[in-house]
């Protein structure tokens, strides 16, 4: 058995309590008002910017009337439907400080919206990495693979964050619904009363649809984790295969739900963010980012826990196994990433192209940057194979490719809510802290629930000599 | 004087592998070990070195590749760069994505034949080459194992491997 290291445990609370501090100083720091985004650029910027102030300010001077300033803020809360020729005629100069306020206007709801990107970035990156051995440990179970049954309950330990890390996603999608943020675009009725695209979506589009599919997702995963845990333990005590081949059964039942939902699940969550635009491989794309994440969380808790002497059943054939799955996984992910980004690059459609452009101006770091920590470093990392038995080669690997696959869903959801907005500062970074912090407690916490090694598996023999 | 080789056969591979560590072990000399088919742990048992072939092909991988990128930028970027269907050849990473097939396939393809080359170079294998083959036996269903003579004695040998499990022994000359 397991017992949970009380430093783990603190070093948990205290990345949960500074996270939560964080986040709170993100929501607070937050601007409510133009007037706050005026502030706050104006001292950013004092130097840069000094001389379109002026003219802004002589513009507002010149503008007859004391009130159209205002008029016009609010005038952009419904701009399409206001700002008509009409106005423009009347205050030639007013046209121009209309735009300004309009501009305002859109940091003010990129800013508004970043503690919440943040918020949900990490909220998802976490969950996706429980989701991702959930299917992983599926595949265990309905491949009969001799190799992995000494690193079930490792598995298992992970997906017990399934359950209430898919709970907080769904109540940030809820308060979304509620509209207590714009992260979704499409939520809001003003934008879909102006918008054709997004009125033709709107069968699919719909809050109470929309919350239902993802309680529907949810419900079928954790639900499947469950039972699929509980067989796992009641084989513990087995005298025959009869557990073991319904859980066979079941894996397979959930692989099949799971490629269902998980395809639905990411054009929902992450593919509305930016309703205009579609993709057909955007599911595979998300799973692998998913799988890869799930894969490398298994390979560092299993080599912590063999270095604290808990798993002296795995041996470093089982560390080679897991590092080989995080090498092809990755080329898998880069094969779906160029195959996204090369096809709508080469055919370059404008309505489609868009999504790029806004990423490759907007994030260029961030998007190139992604190559080199999801493909390259460990490409030429765990290519060889002595390598992959090198524990620190592993976690060192694992670390980089785990923040690569932070900053590749941050690049999925960031342009379509914080435009170019964004910053890695404390919002960000204080919401990973509280969710990394939630994660290991709960999965730290989920190892001590059963011993280390299954029973009754079938295949546990081969799997404790396993050599490769 | 022509030195000589005792040729020992096995039935089966479980045998031939507990008789190579104690041949080992006694410090006589194994030559060649011929086998219908791989066994399993036999090459860590004889002690022989791992194979470098996975080098190789990662060398000739790279060499692939570069040879992709200057074809690439000779041809569309700096011999004749035309305006095909709006494509940016003004520079070779902004119209790389278009490249990356090619690359990632003559890095394929490099790796790949090369590598297959080398190992047929190194194991002297080609068409019309006479086959070694001691006995036509091992091909199918037997083990043979070359042991050198040397200066040992014969007879203290030939009980040896008997010993080990040998069903047949025979004294060769070896050319």
């Amino acid at each position: 058995m397991y017992t949970l290291s009380s430093k783990i445990k603190l070093a948990a609370i205290i990345c949960m309590v500074v996270g939560a501090i964080g986040l709170v100083y993100g929501f607070i720091a937050a601007p409510d008002t133009v007037e706050d985004v005026e502030a706050m650029m104006a001292s950013e910027h004092h130097g840069e910017e000094h001389a379109t102030e002026e003219t802004h300010e002589v513009n507002v001077e010149q503008i007859p009337g004391g009130n159209t300033e205002v008029d016009n803020i609010e005038h952009t809360e419904d701009n399409e439907a206001h700002a008509t020729a009409a106005d423009h005629a009347e205050a030639g100069h007013g046209e121009e400080a209309s735009h300004d306020a309009e501009h305002m206007e859109h940091i003010l709801h990129q800013l508004q919206n970043k503690p919440w990107a943040a918020l949900y970035v990490a909220a998802f990156f976490f969950f996706m990495i429980s989701l991702g051995v959930l299917a992983f440990y599926a595949i265990q179970y309905a491949a009969q693979a001799g190799w992995s049954p000494v690193l079930f309950r490792v598995m298992e330990a992970i997906t017990a964050y399934v359950l209430p890390g898919g709970l907080i996603v769904f109540v940030i999608l809820v308060l979304s619904g509620l509209h207590l943020n714009h992260l979704f675009v499409w939520m809001d009725p003003e934008v879909v009363a102006h918008d054709e695209i997004i009125q033709n979506k709107t069968a699919y589009l719909n809050v109470p649809f929309f919350l239902i599919r993802a309680a529907i997702y949810l419900g079928g995963w954790a639900f499947f984790r469950h039972l699929i845990v509980k067989n796992s333990r009641k084989m513990d005590d087995a005298t025959d295969l009869s557990i073991f081949t319904k859980t066979f059964k079941l894996s397979a039942g959930f692989l099949v739900f799971f490629i269902v939902t998980e395809s639905m699940m990411s054009w929902d969550w992450i593919m509305s963010l930016d309703p205009h635009w579609f993709s057909t491989l955007f599911g595979w794309f998300v799973f692998a980012s998913m799988f890869v994440s799930g894969i490398t969380t298994i390979a560092i808790i299993s080599i912590y826990l063999k270095s604290r002497g808990y798993l002296e059943f795995v041996n470093n054939s089982h560390i080679h196994d897991l590092a080989k799955f995080m090498f092809g996984i990755s080329i898998f992910w880069t094969y779906l990433w160029f195959s996204q980004f090369m096809l709508i690059w080469y055919s370059n459609i404008p309505e489609e192209v868009v999504y790029f452009i806004q990423r490759m101006n907007d994030y260029p770091l961030l998007f190139w940057g992604m190559i080199i920590t999801n493909f390259l470093f460990p490409v030429l990392l765990l290519m060889n194979s002595d390598y992959k038995r090198v524990n620190w080669f592993v976690v060192m690997t694992g670390i980089v490719i785990l923040c690569g696959h932070y900053i590749n869903v941050y690049v999925l959801v960031m342009p379509a809510t914080v435009g170019e907005s964004w910053f890695i500062g404390v919002p960000e970074i204080s919401a990973v802290l509280l969710f990394g912090g939630l994660f290991s407690f709960i999965v730290f916490n989920a190892l001590t629930k059963a011993p280390l090694l299954v029973k009754g598996n079938p295949y546990l023999k081969e799997s404790k000599h396993y050599h490769y | 004087m022509a030195s000589k080789v005792l040729h020992a056969i096995y039935q089966d591979d479980d045998l031939l592998l507990q008789a190579v560590k104690q041949i080992r072990e006694a410090r006589y000399h194994i030559g060649e070990i011929y086998c219908p088919f791989p066994v399993h742990g036999l090459d860590k048992a004889m002690g022989l070195a791992p194979t470098r072939l996975a080098i190789t092909a990662f060398l000739y991988g790279l060499v692939g590749l570069s040879v992709a990128v200057a074809m690439m930028n000779f041809i569309m970027i700096e011999d004749w760069p035309q305006d095909i269907g709006g494509k940016p050849s003004f520079s070779f990473l902004q119209n790389m994505p278009a490249f990356v097939p090619i690359m990632f396939e003559l890095t394929v393809f490099f790796a790949a034949h090369l590598m297959v080359i080398t190992f047929y170079m190194r194991s002297r294998l080609w068409p019309f080459k006479k086959a070694e083959n001691p006995d036509v036996r091992t091909t199918d269903d037997l083990f043979l194992m070359e042991v050198d003579a040397a200066n040992h004695n014969i007879d203290d040998l030939t009980r040896f491997l008997y010993d080990t499990g040998a069903s047949e022994i025979r004294l060769i000359d070896n050319k």
